[in-house]
């Protein structure tokens, strides 16, 4: 059963605090050719039937992301395993 | 007769307590209201307390606005009932869209607790009526998620309505755009403040007594408004 995949992401015009933070630690790891990182969440959701896009655009557009700060895609991805079977 | 101020309790809420105190110090009576139902139990005013309802899970406030209790005080509010959040419910009243932009990470990403002097703006809401214009208060702030954003036009239209209804000075403790501290809707009986009012209202235990003039507007207000 295919599974809907949302990402929320900061809209570009937000400060992402976390990305800045993570992105000022790279040097010392010895990595210095990287200009920025965002950081976002991944949501996955496992309908009971058949996987509603629509319905997933839904659930991320009233509760999962804040239009006002941040934008969503939603997508369907393969799996072939249960989601509570995955560690 | 006594107002009665309700104040919510999510669970994760923190500050309710010190919420019902304030109430009662600037002379009304609070009444405690439970997330989980509906009724407001016929209070002339609701305060939203701070802490971390649910967690924090998924941003500030995210979930708390599908509570039982935020659809009646959604509704309540389009009528004209009075509402504070403070911290957390200034988060959950821009979750619920009775407030415009929304509430992020500390820029600094570091949690900040002092006491904050503040410029009040606005004192024509139900919740600043009782102080000087431009009056500088001192109360604490105490955050990790307290930085208010808005697009430009937002913030333009907040300005230009008389909707900043205090800003920091001092020095901005999270990053807020335009030193915003506490915003309010375009009626002015909500108001959503980032600082904490409710603990600055005895002298043992709060910097000043600033905070209790936010909930003597409101009794103030409560007198004034037709019944």
């Amino acid at each position: 059963m295919p599974r809907v995949v949302v990402d929320v992401m900061l809209k570009p015009e937000i400060l992402d605090p976390q990305g800045q933070a993570v992105a000022n630690a790279l040097p010392r790891l010895g990595v210095n050719d990287v200009a920025s990182v965002r950081i976002g969440r991944r949501i996955e959701i496992d309908f009971t039937g058949e996987p509603d896009l629509d319905r997933a655009r839904e659930i991320a557009d009233k509760l999962l992301a804040n239009p006002v700060i941040e934008d969503f895609t939603v997508r369907l991805v393969e799996t072939d395993e249960p989601a509570d079977a995955r560690s | 007769m006594t107002a009665r101020v309700g104040v919510v309790t999510f669970p994760g809420s923190l500050d309710d307590g010190d919420a019902a105190r304030a109430v009662r110090i600037a002379g009304g009576q609070p009444v405690r209201l439970w997330h989980g139902d509906p009724q407001l139990h016929g209070v002339d005013a609701v305060v939203l307390p701070g802490g971390f309802s649910y967690g924090d899970y998924l941003r500030c406030g995210a979930i708390a606005r599908f509570a039982p209790v935020m659809e009646t005080i959604v509704d309540a509010a389009a009528g004209g009932l009075p509402v504070l959040g403070i911290c957390n419910g200034f988060q959950i009243l821009c979750e619920a869209h009775l407030l415009p932009g929304a509430l992020t990470r500390n820029q600094h990403l570091h949690f900040r607790n002092r006491d904050q002097l503040l410029r009040i703006e606005s004192t024509g809401t139900a919740w600043t009526n009782t102080f000087q214009p431009e009056q500088k208060v001192l109360i604490p702030v105490k955050n990790g998620e307290g930085c208010y954003v808005a697009d430009t036009a937002t913030l333009d239209e907040l300005e230009a309505e008389g909707r900043v209804v205090a800003r920091y000075v001092g020095g901005n403790p999270n990053g807020s755009q335009r030193d915003i501290a506490a915003i309010t809707n375009p009626a002015g009986n909500v108001v959503g403040i980032m600082p904490h009012p409710e603990h600055a209202v005895e002298a043992l235990t709060g910097p000043s007594l600033d905070g209790l003039g936010f909930f003597t507007s409101v009794l103030k207000h409560l007198v004034g408004a037709p019944a």
